[in-house]
């Protein structure tokens, strides 16, 4: 009898990322929606170094860091594979999940910059966008090829919540014209019919990141 | 696959941990390759070309075909050479060595390079981090083989050659980083792991780091 249970809080990527995995491999699955200003006891318990969210418990056993959950869930459940078989396409998917990772940082900027800030933040983003589509996108529909995979979950922040993002800061960086390949996958990752189901209300959407992003910069004055 | 028609080059950098932790997993494995120093002051256009994203080394050249980040290097070494196991077979063993992996990588070095860079309030604040984070990273290590035994696995490739680089640290900066008294098993891991005649092999000359 297998236990799964997820720790989450909506609306973080990282755990969307993990409820992806999950639906696309069919993997029935208890949520629980953490509230990060009032940390349940469980979530300490299972994750004691970071006390972050997502946290994967299977069968009473935690598992952390979304990749790493990730991973976890392509060994334990091997159907629907999320990444391919051929050893170095599955180094090419580590290397842009990776990167998603790594870069989060300049998008973070670009939500949260303002005045001379946003200018820089602004072009960073721009280079990051630029490598994701050429370097990692290519010519595939998806980043695993014909179907969604590891890497395509990790840059699925992008068609989850930049649009809501860039709505905010009021200036469209994911162009039609400059980016024809990223805004084609967008679209296909949105319309995925696993994908779909999951999708949050884009108002509900704005209305939060809007609040977070208040917040920052009143705390920056403060 | 990997046969004796194979070619396996890597760029490196000889002071570079990153570097060392792919010629460990290739030396562990008995991969045969060809080694190219990088000057980092001065990057081949060899480099450029093969890590067009981050211009880093260590770059692994399989057949012809490049792959870039150190832990995703090994990942696929572990893949392609089936020989010498480097990860665990379990699954959840092996989440738990990339999460430590990761732990290493996002808490520990940092605060480390701070204790070593930075002067003054900084440096104390940068240190107590990286002696917190460190001690966290021994609780890992309970339970753990290299203890008891000889055998190299993920974790210690990829995060134990922080024992001489804190080492360096401390003699050079003036700052405790690895405390023997409140770190006993996290010491015993780091000087088991510099006992392997594998790593021996690998390890840049203390005096040339000391540099």
């Amino acid at each position: 009898m297998e236990e799964v249970k997820l720790l989450g809080t909506w609306p973080s990527p990282y755990a969307f990322r993990v409820q992806w995995a999950l639906a696309l491999k069919g993997v029935k699955y208890e949520y629980i929606e953490e509230d990060l200003l009032n940390k349940s006891g469980l979530l300490l318990r299972y994750n004691p170094v970071h006390k972050k969210i997502p946290v994967l418990v299977h069968n009473g056993k935690p598992i952390c860091e979304s990749i790493v959950i990730l991973e976890y869930i392509e060994e334990t459940w091997p159907h629907n594979p999320l990444l391919p078989e051929d050893p170095y396409e599955r180094a090419m998917a580590r290397f842009w999940a990776k990167f998603s990772d790594d870069k989060s940082h300049s998008f973070a900027a670009f939500f949260l910059a303002d005045g001379e800030g946003q200018e820089k933040a602004i072009q960073e983003s721009v280079e990051v966008l630029k490598t994701i589509e050429e370097g990692g996108l290519g010519d595939k529909k998806f980043f695993g090829g014909n179907e969604i995979g590891l890497a395509d979950l990790a840059f699925g922040w992008l068609p989850f919540g930049f649009g809501v993002m860039e709505e905010l800061v009021g200036v469209k960086l994911l162009d039609a014209d400059k980016f024809p390949r990223l805004h084609a996958w967008i679209d296909n990752f949105r319309n995925h019919p696993v994908i779909k189901e999951t999708l949050s209300d884009p108002d509900k959407l704005l209305a939060c990141f809007k609040s977070k992003r208040e917040m920052y910069f009143v705390s920056k004055t403060a | 696959m990997a046969g004796s028609g194979s070619s396996v080059q890597l760029l490196g950098y000889w002071g570079s941990p990153y570097a060392l932790r792919v010629e460990l997993a290739l030396k562990l494995k008995g991969v045969q390759y060809e080694y190219i120093e990088e000057d980092l002051t001065n990057k081949s256009t060899l480099l450029l070309h093969y890590n067009p994203v981050y211009k880093k080394v260590p770059v692994l050249v399989h057949d012809g075909k490049p792959l870039a980040e150190s832990l995703v290097i090994i990942d696929y070494i572990d893949e392609v050479w089936k020989q010498n196991p480097i990860l665990p077979q379990d699954p959840y063993e092996r989440a738990t060595a990339r999460f430590w992996a990761k732990f290493a990588d996002e808490k520990c070095v940092p605060a480390m390079i701070g204790a070593f860079v930075k002067q003054g309030e900084e440096k104390e604040k940068a240190a107590k981090e990286a002696r917190e984070n460190l001690k966290t990273l021994e609780g890992s290590l309970v339970g753990n083989q290299l203890i008891g035994g000889e055998k190299i696995g993920f974790l210690e490739i990829a995060a134990a050659w922080m024992g001489i680089w804190a080492r360096i640290a401390e003699e050079i900066a003036d700052v405790n980083l690895i405390d023997s008294e409140t770190m006993p098993l996290l010491n015993n891991w780091f000087d088991k792991y510099l006992e392997n005649p594998i790593v021996k092999e690998c390890i840049p000359p203390w005096d040339k780091l000391l540099e």
